[in-house]
């Protein structure tokens, strides 16, 4: 008896994580997407360098923005079991991925006037590593070089190409 | 007191380097906010408690280490880094380390 009620708790608890989890997944992703397109004026790389403009540089500011984000109950089974057949653990990859974006898209948020963001760093880590009752979250730190370009044209002896 | 993560800051001279200079913090976990992730552990999502304790820890540390910058006499710090690593078991810190230099 007390073997079935531990059973059906499970069964609760991997149903209620995979809808519930697949929901927030879908309503995040779509607002990533929504938001990467809004966010697409501000041109972001990882080169060290100001690029594609003649504009003089008015001023530089790091910018950052962070998230952390949890995997639900479900795709923790999964990835248990992935761990014994090996192969690409997908439900992570889905998790990290929207960590990333996320944070990328924060950090864009924190400088709504920025022209560009170079020299863009992702950092990734977990808080609850090490423990037992292991959390399955990951944490994406990401930081860059907001510039603000000035909006006249450099005159013709400035350096930037 | 500029700060950047690139090597040189666009449009400035740097005129004096004062060397490295970095701050750090550590935090620990909160036991409310542990109760929270282990809600949404079962149903996946943001904890936004943890996203705000990054948060205020980075802006702490970057906040020592604009005080030691300053302590030396510079007035920006460039090729800014950050690095996570976690302690102990529900601790983590967050490191951020730079080269402080003055610019005109």
């Amino acid at each position: 008896m007390e073997v079935l009620i531990q059973l059906i708790f499970f069964l609760i608890l991997l149903s209620a994580g995979y809808l519930f989890g697949k929901i927030a997944e879908k309503k995040h992703y779509r607002s990533i997407i929504e938001r990467e397109r809004q966010w697409m004026q501000i041109p972001t790389s990882s080169g060290r360098h100001v690029f594609a403009t003649d504009k003089e540089v008015q001023r530089v500011r790091l910018a950052t923005g962070s998230v952390v984000i949890s995997v639900d109950y479900f795709k923790r089974i999964v990835a248990g079991l992935r761990n014994i057949f090996g192969g690409n653990v997908q439900s992570y990859e889905t998790l990290v991925d929207r960590a990333r974006r996320e944070a990328i898209l924060r950090m864009k948020e924190s400088c709504p006037k920025a022209d560009q963001i170079i020299n863009l760093r992702l950092e990734t880590s977990s808080i609850s590593k090490g423990q037992k009752n292991q959390v399955g979250s990951v944490e994406v730190l990401t930081y860059g070089t907001a510039v603000y370009l000035s909006s006249a044209p450099a005159a013709k002896t400035a350096k930037h190409s | 007191m500029f700060l950047t993560n690139t090597e040189e800051i666009p449009g400035k001279q740097i005129t004096r380097a004062y060397g490295v200079v970095s701050g750090s913090t550590v935090r620990a976990k909160h036991a409310g906010r542990d109760i929270m992730a282990g809600v949404k552990n079962i149903f996946g999502g943001e904890l936004k408690g943890y996203t705000e304790l990054l948060q205020e820890s980075r802006d702490e540390a970057i906040k020592r280490m604009k005080a030691q910058a300053r302590q030396l006499g510079a007035n920006a710090v460039v090729n800014v880094r950050f690095s996570t690593s976690s302690v102990a078991a529900g601790a983590a810190e967050i490191y951020v380390y730079g080269t402080a230099v003055s610019v005109e």
